[in-house]
């Protein structure tokens, strides 16, 4: 049994927990630094990423979820997700937990009108992934270890750096859970190694 | 590859991302940097706060446009803005000027006392206010993306948002726990369309977002109408009509995301100064009472 945390301080983390589900996955709903000590995973969901970042300050989880990932522990991030996971922010002077080695661009696409479905080939997960765009980000640049997984019209929208993963749209939202299968083995690898 | 805008997925899955949040009206750019900073999930653009708009009386319209840009530049999060019911061209303005979200409000006077708009013309998503699962199940037929409680704006009371979130929880679960052979005759009884009753009955819920609107004052309020079941609040007058705007903005939001924690709520509630003064409900004629506008 593997233990999988979605992190629930705003944002569609009902839509996760469904995704995520597989007979040897238990999903927790993580509100308190403590529950970071239960779980071999962690999903960031989709939310607004300065709401997040504000409430993950406000509750004493910045340093907790800097350890767990400088220990290896899988992270996937969603949209807002993967904003909090990169090293670097298009027109910030700061990142936010600087997890994972890229660039992104914050509401990339433009605003809400110009939100959009699209199908995707990902590297690892299959064809026509359906992607549902929401004032999404790009990211922009990768660094040298990172994978990138997917890209719509030039811009890169999936990526892998190890234990870590993030992507620019929703696989939530869609009934299409291979991206969350596919962290899940991630997961399930990384369990393996430590074993 | 083709690109696929505005549709049912894209839009209501915009409001999903703002499940657990507060939105926050605001009048200019320097509140609506005071709502992000405080975390909230995202902001509405308005010329005027609804106690303002009830104690000015007249015709309640859309903002001005340069209002709308105003907040627009000044924040990253969603901007948000209220359209009259029925104003076709009020929502066609809002969607040109690129608002995330467009409220076909109550709060502002209606343009049209017979049709709300057809929600499904737009790219840009909607918002809708419903007293229960009748209004709601046609403010979803007609489009609406996300719904939320009307409550009685402006008045920083709390009991009507209770009472709609009340009735409204009751009669979804009402149809969930119904016979599919029933629900013709409750659609008839609620005058819902038949579609979105069967959808509430398959998949045990509404199936867009329902947040908390009218009346919210307090971060207790807050707090209550997320243990009532909703997805998020709404708070309009209750922040920046209150002595300590940038403190009460986000001890709402704290108090929000951790409903359940009492303690801490005691703790956020301290030496707030005094919530907007508030208005007892009964003291409203009827045909004052902005709950009663939309059909």
């Amino acid at each position: 049994m593997i233990n999988i945390g979605v992190l629930a301080l705003q944002g569609a983390v009902r839509e996760h927990v469904k995704a995520l589900q597989a007979p040897d996955v238990n999903v927790i709903v993580v509100k308190k630094v403590e529950q970071l000590d239960e779980i071999d995973g962690l999903v960031f969901p989709g939310g607004e990423s300065t709401t997040m970042r504000r409430l993950i300050n406000l509750y004493g989880f910045y340093e907790p979820l800097k350890k767990f990932a400088e220990k290896g522990n899988p992270i996937f991030g969603t949209c807002a997700g993967a904003i909090l996971m990169a090293t670097e922010i298009v027109g910030q002077t700061e990142p936010h937990l600087s997890i994972m080695d890229m660039t992104v661009e914050r509401n990339a696409f433009g605003r809400q009108r110009e939100s959009f479905e699209a199908r995707l080939t990902m590297e690892g997960v299959g064809e026509d992934v359906e992607g549902v765009f929401i004032r999404a980000p790009i990211i922009e640049t990768v660094g040298p270890g990172v994978k990138i997984l997917s890209s719509y019209d030039g811009d890169i929208v999936a990526a892998q750096q190890g234990p870590f993963l993030a992507c620019s749209f929703h696989p939530e939202l869609t009934d299409d859970d291979r991206m969350h299968q596919y962290f899940v083995k991630i997961v399930r690898e990384q369990q393996a190694i430590e074993a | 590859m083709e690109r696929q805008v505005g549709t049912d997925r894209v839009k209501r899955g915009m409001a999903e991302m703002q499940k657990g949040g507060v939105i926050m009206d605001v009048v200019n750019a320097e509140q609506a940097k005071i709502a992000e900073e405080a975390g909230a999930v995202a902001v509405m653009a308005l010329e005027r706060v609804p106690s303002d708009i009830r104690a000015a009386g007249g015709v309640a319209r859309m903002a001005d446009p340069s209002i709308v840009e105003e907040v627009q530049n000044a924040v990253s999060i969603p901007v948000m803005a209220k359209a009259r019911i029925g104003h076709i061209v009020e929502a066609r303005v809002l969607e040109a000027l690129g608002v995330d979200y467009i409220d076909e409000s109550e709060v502002l006077t209606p343009a049209d006392e017979v049709f709300h708009l057809n929600k499904r013309d737009y790219t840009v998503p909607f918002v809708c206010g419903a007293r229960n699962l009748g209004e709601a199940s046609r403010r979803i037929g007609e489009g609406a993306s996300m719904l939320r409680t009307k409550g009685e704006p402006g008045t920083g009371n709390i009991v009507e948002a209770v009472r709609h979130q009340r009735l409204m929880q009751a009669q979804v679960n009402k149809v969930v726990g119904m016979a599919e052979d029933e629900l013709m005759t409750e659609a008839k009884n609620l005058g819902a369309p038949y579609e979105v009753l069967l959808d509430i009955k398959r998949n045990g819920r509404l199936p867009v977002v329902n947040f908390a609107a009218g009346g919210i004052a307090t971060p207790a309020d807050a707090a209550l109408m997320m243990q009532l079941g909703s997805d998020g609040v709404f708070v309009g007058s209750g922040i920046f009509k209150s002595e300590n705007p940038a403190k009460f903005a986000k001890a709402i939001v704290e108090a929000t995301t951790h409903y359940e924690d009492f303690a801490l709520i005691a703790e956020l509630s301290k030496n707030l100064g005094p919530a907007m003064k508030g208005i007892e409900i009964s003291s409203i004629e009827e045909k004052d009472r902005m709950q009663e506008r939309g059909w």
